[in-house]
């Protein structure tokens, strides 16, 4: 038996849940009182999660421990700890889950993140269509004040915390982090060029870090458990639980929190298995941005970086999207790739020109117009904008064309032979 | 909604609204209000923006109108025609797609008799495909104004329709 929800989903069971006092029923701010009362030093709370090996929930992977380190607490001047929750890979909506239900731990953790680094102010970046996440944390919010909290000289420990949210607008690329700070300062998303990192240059100019939504509501936990918990919840190199978005052709897609490295054919069986009683075809295991896998390695991997790494995957964000026998992966292949198209900020050419070529071929195959030439012209065109682009989306829209190309390119070929898919009867 | 000064939005309400979002950048750092202002007068113009709108931003903002229509245009929570009284949005990324949301989409081009980006003739329904909205796992999903309304159904869409008003 999987168990499930022992960290971010914790609460998420309870009587409403996002209210504060139902949280602090749970044992909600004990930490953060801790942190404040000296009894948790910034060092001991970096070298406790650098144990726990929690790494970013984001998609990037990158140990939080580490990027904490990153910022110099005493150096003079404003510092901002920043939460992305604009959560808008395809196939993700955990986040949307903790601040639903769950939002005084993301505080808690902002709140400690916050203290850790030395940043007094923090924002987090909800993205715009989410109102109801968005009421919710910010109710929260006020809650939390009234609790003191947050605020001036919080319970007269002579740290000062103060937290809001920001709000997008509907763009993708925000989720990267620089160009979410550039949306915070009120400007169009765009990437800037790295480096200078956030952590030297980021909010206003200023030293921030940015972790993900996940990455922070996890913290409390860590800390209240011991980082030796969370780790031993996961796989070495990579702790604790996981939230995994079950999306597609399933009985009971679903959000689910369970332990990193758990074998995907349980995370498949909890979700009910493939609907209708068909057969499992293919899995993108991370979010659209990651590589498509044939049933045969995804059966085989465990949810975990490593292991869906050795399957020829990225765990991602966790944004399992499960295709039955019957789907169609030129079709499905020509949504992700107007996705990317649509979605490309404009500034690198390659990315601006390169979505939109990948876009028309594979839009001219499906509409049964390709030429014997597309699939290299693909392959040709999908190499040339990795690696020579400012940010991950340019790489994030040529991996699902490559690894489509990989495992199903008979598909494709199909189409430009018959002029229609495999499965209409030419 | 002839109620409405274009000329003068920013007053009494609408000036109070995004003053409260003014208060959590730092004072120097106006701009940062830029969205949340352009989302409040977007709604109090029933839903778009024009350039004499936009323009009265920048002025409060202090920023050059340029760099408010960049913004502007830029995020797609941000219309620059008339939409219709409820605008709804219905996702067809591919966890939608999987499960319908094309379907869906002729369904409801169907039933309210207008394409895509056009406002039917009573005003009151415009129809606008989106990108991933991050309710996947309740695919097929929309949004209406500020409501997301998942896992649905060709049935389930009528009642949503007919609860509107």
């Amino acid at each position: 038996m999987v168990e499930l929800n022992l960290c971010c989903y914790r609460n998420n069971h309870l009587d409403k849940s996002w209210d504060i006092d139902t949280y602090i029923s749970q044992g909600g701010y004990q930490v953060w009182k801790q942190v404040l009362s000296g009894e948790l030093t910034p060092q001991e709370i970096i070298d406790e999660v650098k144990v726990s090996n929690l790494r970013g929930r984001g998609g990037a992977g990158f140990p939080t421990g580490l990027k904490w380190s990153f910022m110099n607490r005493h150096s003079p001047g404003q510092k901002y700890i920043v939460c992305n929750s604009d959560e808008s890979e395809p196939g993700t909506c955990k986040d949307r889950d903790i601040m639903r239900y769950n939002p005084h731990q993301l505080i808690e953790g902002m709140a400690i993140a916050g203290y850790v680094i030395g940043a007094s102010v923090g924002y987090n970046y909800i993205r715009g269509e989410f109102w109801e996440p968005y009421d919710r944390f910010t109710r929260a919010i006020m809650q939390a004040r009234e609790a003191g909290m947050l605020g001036n000289n919080i319970l007269g420990s002579g740290w000062d915390f103060d937290l809001n949210t920001h709000q997008g607008a509907g763009a993708y690329i925000c989720g990267e982090e620089t160009a979410l700070l550039e949306s915070i300062e009120g400007k169009k998303g765009q990437p800037r060029f790295k480096p200078p990192f956030p952590a030297s240059y980021g909010l206003y100019g200023k030293p921030t870090t940015i972790n993900n939504t996940e990455t922070l509501a996890s913290i409390p936990m860590i800390l209240a458990k011991g980082g030796d918990w969370f780790a031993k919840l996961g796989v070495p190199g990579a702790g604790g639980t996981k939230l995994f978005s079950m999306s597609g052709h399933l009985e009971k897609p679903a959000n689910y929190e369970i332990p990193m490295g758990t074998p995907f054919k349980d995370l498949l069986s909890l979700a009910g298995g493939v609907w209708k009683g068909r057969e499992l075809k293919a899995v993108i295991p991370g979010g659209s941005s990651t590589a498509v896998l044939p049933a045969d390695k995804a059966l085989a991997m465990n949810m975990d970086y490593d292991s869906i790494a050795k399957a020829g995957s990225f765990l991602g964000a966790g944004s399992v999207i499960v295709m039955d026998d019957q789907t169609d992966m030129v079709k499905s292949l020509e949504r992700l790739t107007w996705f990317y198209y649509d979605e490309s900020c404009g500034q690198c050419t390659p990315c601006r020109e390169g979505t939109g070529w990948m876009y028309r071929v594979v839009k001219r195959i499906r509409q049964g117009k390709g030429r014997p030439e597309d699939i290299e012209t693909l392959k040709d065109v999908s190499g040339k904008i990795t690696g020579r682009v400012i940010c991950g989306l340019g790489d994030a829209a040529a991996i699902p064309v490559a690894s489509f190309l990989q495992h199903f390119e008979h598909e494709f070929r199909h189409y430009i032979d018959h002029g229609c898919s495999i499965f209409d009867r030419a | 909604m002839s109620s409405v000064d274009t000329l003068n939005i920013i007053q009494g309400d609408v000036k109070k609204r995004i003053d409260r979002w003014l208060a959590r950048y730092p004072v120097d750092q106006k701009q940062s209000a830029v969205i949340p202002s352009l989302r409040i007068v977007q709604e109090v113009n029933g839903g778009h923006l024009t350039k004499e709108i936009m323009d009265q931003v920048a002025q409060y903002l202090e920023m050059t109108p340029i760099s408010v229509y960049e913004v502007a245009t830029f995020y797609s929570n941000f219309e620059h025609q008339p939409v219709g009284r409820h605008k709804i949005c219905l996702c067809t990324n591919i966890s939608c797609m999987l499960r319908g949301s094309d379907e869906l989409l002729d369904y409801l081009k169907t039933k309210l008799d207008v394409d895509v980006g056009q406002v039917t003739e009573d005003g009151k329904f415009s129809i606008k495909k989106v990108e991933c909205l991050g309710a996947c796992v309740n695919a097929p999903m929309m949004q209406i104004d500020k409501t997301f309304y998942e896992n649905l159904t060709e049935q389930r869409l009528d009642e949503i329709l007919d609860s509107l008003e």
